[in-house]
């Protein structure tokens, strides 16, 4: 695994700034000192420096340490988003592509026409029933990709169902729950942990936007997109007050990307 | 025949990027086909005689390297030749057919308008007058009413018809050579003869040479004048087809000869089994809907198979064998009929029943690699009945698939591979492993060998007969080829739009066919003149 | 074909249907008040009395039970009413039809951008053979994927706008300001388009009627255009459904971050306020949209690929 990873720098690289957003999450405070609410008001629009990395804002605070801090929130909408998808979506499209027939047929109109409407006005819509925080925000992200999370659910099953692996187990005389738990799930889970982590940067995108709309954390509290729309009055004098929490955003999901792909290659390669 | 060569191969050798390094492919091959003649290139897949056909055709795919050595063809070395050169001499002075019809023509252009490309490209035509052209060629290729198809789209053609249209465009520019990679071989056999039959008479009416890649022996001693045959990327032999087929010089040679000379030896008869037969089926029917109508696959289909004899269920491509292979199995359900193992009717048998029954009856798939669980080693693989059925503990049913290997005549070492490792003949062994492991009364054997090369095809037969006789079980063997079923069936049900039209024993179907269908099928085994030349007067 | 027709109105009726039901399930049932959130004071309804209140509601019909609410909304929407806005009083209707405009020029703009950049792009990568620009402009489009669309705008106003001043950062009067938010918008669309289109022009370029068409001794620009693109040009034609509703997805934040008005301002405007009428009625465009797309794909794609031939059940084989 190591010497794999040395040979693929680009790999590597990725899993380090995953790693690095994982500990801002779990202890911004080894990463940047700094407190992240407190401003200075002579600091202000201090462009970055040695003393602030990612310079400073309108409030004179540290940027750096925003981003770092903000790191939480949005890692915790994004997990949060994953696992309603992956839960949900797993679970409908687990059930239509094993039930098959009726039930299979209703699940997936009910998922037509969830697809039918474009994931960010879904995620607008329960919004608006939710109400705004952190948490809705990251409820609205998930339920609006339940549908695709499903149908790749049932994808993935269909197909390892009907591949000829399986129906040999059962000519072999394999009961029901060993073909489940011995063949289909098995040969299934690969591609769907491939998926969830492709899904992970497409969360933190959505996130990120719904944050960047105003409706993510109420202000003090900085998430990304919230710091990226906060930088937006300033473009024309204080151009790293959006452009360096975007390039996070960026990073993080280039990265998470990435593995997604490497996960996804060893499958096709084995 | 002592005219110029028109190609000539000289010390060629091709190699293809490997992931460690380069892999020869093609080693000094010296070869010559003179104007108007008919060369076979014979060779299991892998030997190389399909890299021959590409890089004379300048179609090598990227990562393919001419080392060395030298093609002529006209006074061009088309070895080195540039692309853009190139692009005057292929379609124009080299008509190419490809191999399998099915996928080699574009699904969304019109048939007349990819004839009538061959042409354009070379100027040969103007837009106008390409159409019509493109008619007469496709008559010319013996395609029944030429001007409606060359409207239609090719999903709308069979597949002899799609390789008549390839034909067409092959012959358009009337080139002095072309080059034939296995042009029939995706196709049934009875309509693999007439294609080839005016094909090669096509050849012979415009004089133009043809250079017939194939890996079947038969196809070349009943068209080739002279014959080369290809081994490990070399050339292992080359001569006169008569030659080569009566005193082959090369093992491989003797090796594919082997393999495609009908036995003179019919298999060894079942053992007298007295007593009720050991499964009867009984006017099965399976109906699937293609759209608004119901297909009849199956119809009224009935046999008997008794213990330690080999019934063949032979058919073309969508005669409804496998569809009945897999009602036998109880895969799949049958609208009517009976299926009745051993005097007790399982028609409807379900659950643990069910379960209970696939002791008795196994199968073997045509392509076993996709049988197998990817992520299980052969050792998981063979055991994978035994554990179902609780049979001995670990340490027993490693012994016991150390044992299976041995009867298969794999080493034991073998059992820690996973199939992905091997190869597909081996992959078939372990198959036949796996299916002897519960000791199964009946093995269905769903096309076991015609995914594999006609060498090892002869050997798994070979092994498939051995074991018969060993554990006296019974198979049910699904095939569209005659030349397999005389080497092992005792007796023989030939399928035919789902229904059976003849059955008799092995020697009374071959010997005295009854039915038309079953003529038909005979007369296309290729090799039928596999002692002697083609006839000159052909020419 | 008529038959068809008749029979995907069918299922687009029953899809509309749905997801309206969705929408009103969604934000009928789930907690939060909007009548309240209306008065202005969300939970601490000081500013208006209780009476007020129970007032609005009954003007507004949420006093009644919900399936009666389901069934007078479902009955108007059918009719092309979806209330009023409880913000402003005005129909949603109107207030769409005024905003749509505006976010139509920017959409088909981009669309039609995308496209162009998204073809040359898989078709730059999959012709020729240079391997160092293949991987080059293949490992554009992911890389586009990982990046905020509302970020690439305020890249392109710092740059193209405070920095070097070519095009107004705001606004959305004339060409000029059209320019940024529609090259905004386009530029994740395109990467997808690249995307797909480069995959199945890969894919085609392998199958062997290509070697077909070489081996007539065709060059490498017939084969790449009269072969290989024809055939490539299904995938990427069945994600324009997914293409459009990203593209009016993507307005909401590309009308935020350019200040221009729009169905993308509508929406976000209704949202912050809880305006529920307008923002069903905007869902149901979205779903309206996609319906519409997806069946105009259909009927085209005979016409790209002869093997499909629409039945009158509605399936494609």
């Amino acid at each position: 695994m190591t010497t794999s990873l040395l040979r693929r720098p680009g790999l590597a690289l990725s899993v380090l700034v995953v790693a690095l957003v994982v500990l801002a999450a779990c202890l911004p405070g080894l990463l940047a000192p700094a407190d992240p609410l407190r401003g200075v008001p002579e600091q202000r629009f201090q462009p970055p420096s040695a003393s602030h990395w990612f310079g400073t804002d309108e409030l004179g605070r540290d940027l750096y340490a925003r981003v770092v801090h903000g790191a939480a929130l949005s890692l915790k909408a994004t997990l949060v988003a994953v696992a309603v998808a992956f839960v949900a979506g797993g679970a409908i499209g687990g059930v239509a592509g094993f039930a098959g027939g009726r039930i299979d047929g209703v699940l997936m109109r009910a998922v037509d026409v969830l697809l039918s409407i474009p994931a960010l006005f879904l995620s607008l819509a329960l919004v608006t029933a939710l109400g705004r925080g952190t948490l809705n925000v990251a409820v609205a992200v998930g339920a609006a990709s339940v549908a695709a999370f499903s149908r790749v659910m049932r994808a993935e099953v269909l197909r390892v169902r009907q591949a000829a692996y399986v129906d040999a187990a059962r000519v072999c005389g394999v009961r029901w729950g060993g073909v489940l738990f011995r063949h289909v799930l098995p040969n299934a889970r690969g591609p769907v942990i491939a998926l969830a982590t492709l899904d992970l940067g497409t969360a933190v995108l959505a996130v990120a936007s719904l944050g960047f709309l105003g409706y993510g954390a109420p202000p003090p509290a900085p998430e990304w997109g919230t710091l990226i729309s906060g930088g937006r009055d300033y473009l024309a004098n204080a151009w790293w007050l959006s452009t360096l929490p975007g390039l996070v955003v960026v990073a993080t999901v280039l990265s998470l990307n990435r593995i997604a792909r490497a996960l996804d290659g060893e499958r096709l390669h084995r | 025949m002592k005219d110029a060569p028109l190609l000539s191969l000289r010390d060629l050798s091709i190699s293809y990027r490997g992931p460690s390094g380069r892999l020869p492919t093609v080693r000094s091959v010296d070869l010559d086909v003179r104007p108007g003649e008919i060369v076979a290139l014979v060779g299991e897949s892998g030997s190389g005689k399909s890299t021959i056909a590409h890089a004379v055709t300048g179609l090598l795919p990227p990562g393919a390297r001419v080392d060395g050595g030298a093609i002529t063809f006209g006074g061009l070395d088309l070895a080195r030749l540039p692309e853009r050169a190139f692009r005057q001499v292929r379609g124009a002075r080299i008509g190419f057919v490809p191999q399998d019809p099915g996928v080699a023509l574009n699904p969304v252009q019109r048939i007349g308008a990819q004839v009538a490309e061959a042409l354009v490209v070379h100027g040969l035509a103007g837009r106008r007058t390409a159409r019509g052209e493109a008619v007469a060629l496709l008559d010319r290729a013996g395609l029944p009413d030429p001007a409606v198809r060359a409207r239609q789209y090719p999903h709308e053609l069979s597949g002899g018809m799609r390789q008549r249209v390839l034909i067409a465009m092959a012959i358009a520019a009337r080139p002095d050579l072309i080059v034939a990679d296995e042009p029939t071989s995706a196709l049934d056999p009875t309509v693999q003869k007439v294609i080839l039959d005016h094909f090669t008479r096509l050849a012979a009416e415009s004089g133009t040479a043809v250079l017939l890649i194939t890996h079947d022996l038969g196809v070349a001693a009943d068209r080739a004048h002279r014959t080369a045959v290809m081994a490990r990327g070399e050339l292992a032999e080359t001569g006169p087809t008569a030659r080569v087929l009566t005193d082959p010089r090369a093992p491989a040679t003797r090796d594919l000869l082997a393999a495609t000379l009908v036995p003179d030896s019919p298999p060894k008869p079942p053992p007298a089994s007295g007593g009720a037969p050991l499964l009867v089926a009984e006017g099965l029917v399976k109906e699937f809907r293609l759209g608004k109508a119901p297909v009849r696959a199956v119809d009224e289909v009935g046999f008997e198979i008794r213990r330690g004899e080999t019934l063949a269920l032979v058919g073309e491509s969508g005669s409804g064998k496998s569809t009945t292979a897999r009602l036998v199995l109880r895969l799949s359900e049958p609208q009517a009929g009976r299926i009745v193992l051993d005097g007790e009717d399982v028609t409807r048998h379900r659950g643990e029943r069910l379960r209970l029954l696939r002791r008795r009856v196994q199968l073997i798939h045509q392509n076993p690699a996709s049988s197998f669980d990817p992520r299980l080693s052969v050792l998981d693989v063979v055991t994978e009945p035994l554990r179902a059925f609780g049979i001995g503990d670990r340490a027993a049913r490693a012994e016991r698939a150390r044992e299976l290997l041995e009867q298969v005549a794999l080493p034991a070492s073998a059992l820690r591979r996973r199939p992905a490792e091997l190869s597909g003949g081996q992959n078939q062994r372990v198959a036949i492993a796996r299916a002897l492991a519960v000791s199964p009364e009946l093995i269905v054997c769903d096309e076991p060998v015609s995914a594999l090369d006609v060498s090892v095809r002869a050997r798994v037969l070979d092994l498939l007969a051995a074991l018969q006789e060993e554990t006296g079980v019974a198979y049910l063997f699904i095939t569209h080829d005659l030349a397999v079923v005389k080497r092992i069936a005792h007796r023989v049900a030939v399928m035919r739009t789902g229904r059976i039209v003849e059955t008799g024993t092995a020697q009374a179907v071959f010997d005295d066919p009854r039915h038309e269908h079953t003529r038909a099928l005979l007369a296309a085994i290729p090799g039928a003149r596999l002692d002697r030349t083609p006839d000159p007067t052909h020419r | 074909m008529r038959l068809y027709v008749l029979h995907r109105m069918g299922q687009a009726a029953v899809v509309l249907w749905a997801a309206y039901t969705v929408s009103f399930l969604i934000l009928v049932l789930l907690p939060g008040d909007a009548i309240a959130a209306l008065t202005g004071a969300g939970g601490a309804a000081a500013s208006v009395s209780p009476e007020r209140l129970a007032e609005l509601r009954r003007e507004y019909g949420v006093d009644k039970p919900v399936l009666v609410q389901y069934g007078t909304h479902l009955a108007d929407a059918v009719r092309g009413d979806f209330g009023a806005s409880f913000a402003t009083g005005r129909p949603v209707g109107s207030l769409i039809a005024e905003a749509l405009p505006q976010t139509l020029t920017l959409t088909l703009t981009a669309l039609a951008l995308a496209l162009v950049l998204g073809a040359g792009v898989a078709l730059a990568a999959t012709y020729g053979s240079r391997p160092w620009l293949r991987q080059l402009l293949l490992s554009l489009p992911p890389l586009v994927g990982s990046v905020p669309a509302f970020w690439v705008g305020l890249m392109l106003i710092q740059f193209l706008s405070f920095r070097f001043r070519i095009f107004p950062a705001f606004g959305d009067d004339g060409w000029r300001g059209l320019v940024l938010p529609a090259l905004t918008l386009a530029v994740p669309t395109a990467a997808i388009v690249a995307q797909v289109l480069a995959r199945s022009l890969t894919t085609a370029l392998a199958e062997p009627y290509v070697r077909t068409a070489r081996a007539k001794g065709a060059g490498p620009v017939r084969v790449h255009l009269r072969h290989a693109l024809r055939n490539a040009s299904l995938p990427a034609l069945t994600v324009a459904g997914l293409l459009v509703g990203g593209l009016l997805a993507n307005s909401v934040l590309v009308e935020t971050v350019f200040s221009r008005n729009g169905l993308g301002r509508v929406i976000v405007a209704a949202v912050t306020a809880q305006d529920v009428p307008v923002v069903q009625g905007v869902v149901v465009l979205s779903a309206a949209v996609f319906v519409v797309v997806n069946l105009i794909v259909d009927l085209l794609s005979p016409l790209v690929d002869p093997r499909i031939v629409l039945t009158g059940t509605g399936g494609r084989t």
